[in-house]
């Protein structure tokens, strides 16, 4: 087994009497992709944000490359290398994909060696060569993201993660609002980061997309993890099992 | 469904691509104006000519200059009503200095800068209120800027003490603001040549009428301006973080942009704007009026609108807004010398706004057309 990069031990979550979170503990190592499955209200979410400094865990403890980031902000987490993507992107659809790479961090060059001026063809090159490195091609660098597909969208987002030294990458159901063909794509996306040895926590109700990407299974069901499956020994049945809290007891599992 | 959209039929044809939906939008306001102007060339007599053409450029600058600070607000999906009566604020307060200060017997040319600098400096206030309703208290732009509207009209009319205009400029004053406000650097006069900076003092009335303006002084200013803006929106970190606002303002504060002091900023720059239309008016008019820039606050929304600024944010550009002034000042002037009742400028503009809405939205289905594709 190789080493951690991320250990949440005993973490926990509360929202007034409701325990969202229950001590629990998530580990990802490196080049691993690992699913993070649940019902809905099951705590994958907040446990993701208790990790991305969005919440702040009452309990518990969130280690990143050796370092205690347990209360940090979300900026710092971010700035240390852990980037989320949410389903909505965060991408500014009216601009080009050169501009999104680089939103909010725009590359500036002195025109006449006094004026800082946007560098739009660096920031357009630089995202070219990062998307090259995901093997996406968008036809026309200067389109606005409006007019591309949401599977290019989604590897706009993937490449600004990326480019800026993402060490690991958070999904949130990275293929809920896409089509068969772009969704795909996006699974495509997520293996050639794992060939990057960038870990992947997706978080997905496809059981399909996990099946095809993820290398462990974990299983969330009341604030808790009731479920830690390497892929090997992973089945659809199995997993709907235990998400829908049939695998306690014994029963057998009704797949929809 | 799909199959009897005509829409989807028009994506077939091989001349409608998004490169072409986009330049056709981008570019009909030009051709518009273009049309306007070759059409009213044709059938009214005296519009084609220098003289007339300057004419349009000045009376073009109010709206222009009202339309710049506009621009920025309107790409951040906002609004700003209160701008016409900031430029009455700032026309009022200008004079009011201007004529105080020579008054207790100062320096004409020194009670003319502090003026000025008067008047640019009270622009900046409401456009500060806005920005911090707006920012940093979540009021919406149209009620924070609708409160502003009032209470800055009511501010206007309490410098004048509820007069039309500020009363007690001296007749000095009077001339040296209209050496700027109507003087040109250059002048030109049939027969007898270029001018600059003035005409002879001895020429003979006839002569007087046919002189041009080929630069005159409030176009040479809102060009300055107009250029400063418009670099600043389409080449600096500052534009492009405006745009990163108005596409999601959600996407600007995950990249760390300080959206709450940019909307400040930008707030700030339409008062400025405003308040440089106001001192212009003051030079032109000479006369300090409350309602100077009243008329013109809707013409200033719709030149931005029919120069191609997104109403719900996101896009468009400085120069749609100087194309948009030009073709509301060209249908004033044109109907004017075509001896049309100036009743119907307000139902023309009122259909090109329309108009350009509707191009807006043709190319924001086009778009979504192809990106279905």
């Amino acid at each position: 087994m190789p080493e951690a990069i991320l250990a949440a031990t005993g973490v926990s979550k509360h929202f007034g009497g409701l325990t969202a979170v229950d001590a629990v503990d998530f580990e990802v190592s490196a080049g691993e992709v690992v699913a993070l499955l649940g019902d809905n209200g099951a705590g994958k979410s907040t446990l993701i944000k208790c990790i991305s400094g969005v919440y702040r865990p009452e309990q518990g403890q969130v280690m990143f490359n050796g370092e205690d980031i347990t209360h940090h902000a979300p900026a710092d987490i971010r700035s240390r290398g852990i980037e989320t993507i949410y389903q909505d992107l965060a991408l500014a659809e009216n601009l080009d994909v050169g501009a999104n790479v680089f939103l909010g961090k725009e590359k500036t060059r002195r025109l006449f060696g006094l004026i800082p001026v946007t560098d739009d063809n660096y920031m357009r090159e630089e995202a070219s060569g990062a998307l090259d490195e995901l093997d996406i091609h968008i036809p026309s660098l200067k389109q606005k993201l409006v007019n591309l597909s949401g599977g290019q969208r989604q590897a706009v987002a993937i490449a600004r993660a990326m480019y800026w030294n993402a060490k690991l990458v958070i999904m949130d159901e990275p293929t809920a609002a896409l089509g068969v063909p772009e969704q795909r794509k996006v699974l495509a996306l997520i293996r050639s980061l794992r060939e990057q040895e960038i870990p992947v926590i997706l978080i997905s109700h496809t059981m399909h997309d996990v099946m095809a990407v993820a290398d462990r299974m974990v299983v969330m069901r009341r604030g808790r993890i009731v479920a830690n499956i390497a892929r090997a020994e992973a089945s659809e049945e199995l997993i709907v099992r235990h998400i829908v809290g049939s695998a306690e007891n014994g029963e057998s599992a009704v797949i929809i | 469904m799909a199959a009897s959209n005509p829409l989807v039929k028009a994506q077939r044809l091989p001349f409608i691509n998004a490169r072409s939906i986009e330049i056709l939008t981008k570019s009909w306001s030009y051709l518009f104006l273009l049309g306007l102007v070759v059409y009213f060339s044709l059938v009214g007599t005296g519009f084609f000519s220098v003289r007339n053409f300057s004419s349009i450029l000045t009376t073009s600058t109010l709206i222009m200059l009202m339309s710049i600070g506009q621009t920025y607000v309107v790409i951040t999906a906002g609004i700003d009503l209160s701008i016409g009566w900031t430029v009455g604020l700032s026309s009022v307060t200008t004079a009011r200095v201007m004529r105080d200060l020579a008054e207790s017997g100062n320096d004409i040319a020194f009670a003319m800068l502090m003026g000025v600098f008067a008047g640019l400096l009270v622009a900046l206030i409401p456009g500060l209120v806005n920005g911090i309703l707006v920012a940093r208290v979540k009021v919406p732009p149209f009620i924070a800027t609708l409160g502003m509207f009032g209470i800055v009209r009511g501010a206007a009319f309490l410098l004048t003490d509820g007069q039309q205009v500020v009363r007690g400029l001296s007749a000095e004053l009077r001339e040296a603001l209209r050496g700027i406000g109507n003087g040109s650097l250059l002048y030109y006069i049939p027969d007898d040549g270029f001018h600059w900076f003035a005409l002879p003092p001895d020429l003979p009335p006839q002569q007087l009428r046919v002189v041009s303006q080929l630069m005159p002084y409030p176009v040479i200013i809102t060009a300055l301006v107009v250029i400063v803006f418009a670099f600043i929106l389409a080449r600096t970190k500052f534009g492009r973080h405006t745009y990163v606002i108005g596409g999601s303002e959600e996407a600007a504060r995950r990249s760390g942009i300080n959206v709450d002091r940019h909307l400040l900023i930008i707030y700030v720059i339409c008062g400025f704007t405003a308040g440089i239309a106001g001192v212009l008016h003051l030079f032109r008019f000479t006369a300090g009026a409350p309602q100077a820039g009243e008329a013109a606050l809707l013409s200033s929304v719709a030149a931005v609108v029919i120069g191609g600024t997104n109403l719900f944010g996101g896009e468009g550009d400085i120069m749609g807004a100087v194309v948009g002034s030009l073709i509301i000042a060209v249908l004033q002037t044109g109907l004017v010398i075509l001896n049309i009742d100036s009743i119907w400028q307000f139902i023309v503009v009122g259909v090109v706004i329309i108009i350009a809405v509707l191009v807006n939205q043709l190319q924001a289905a086009l778009e979504r057309l192809q990106s279905n594709a």
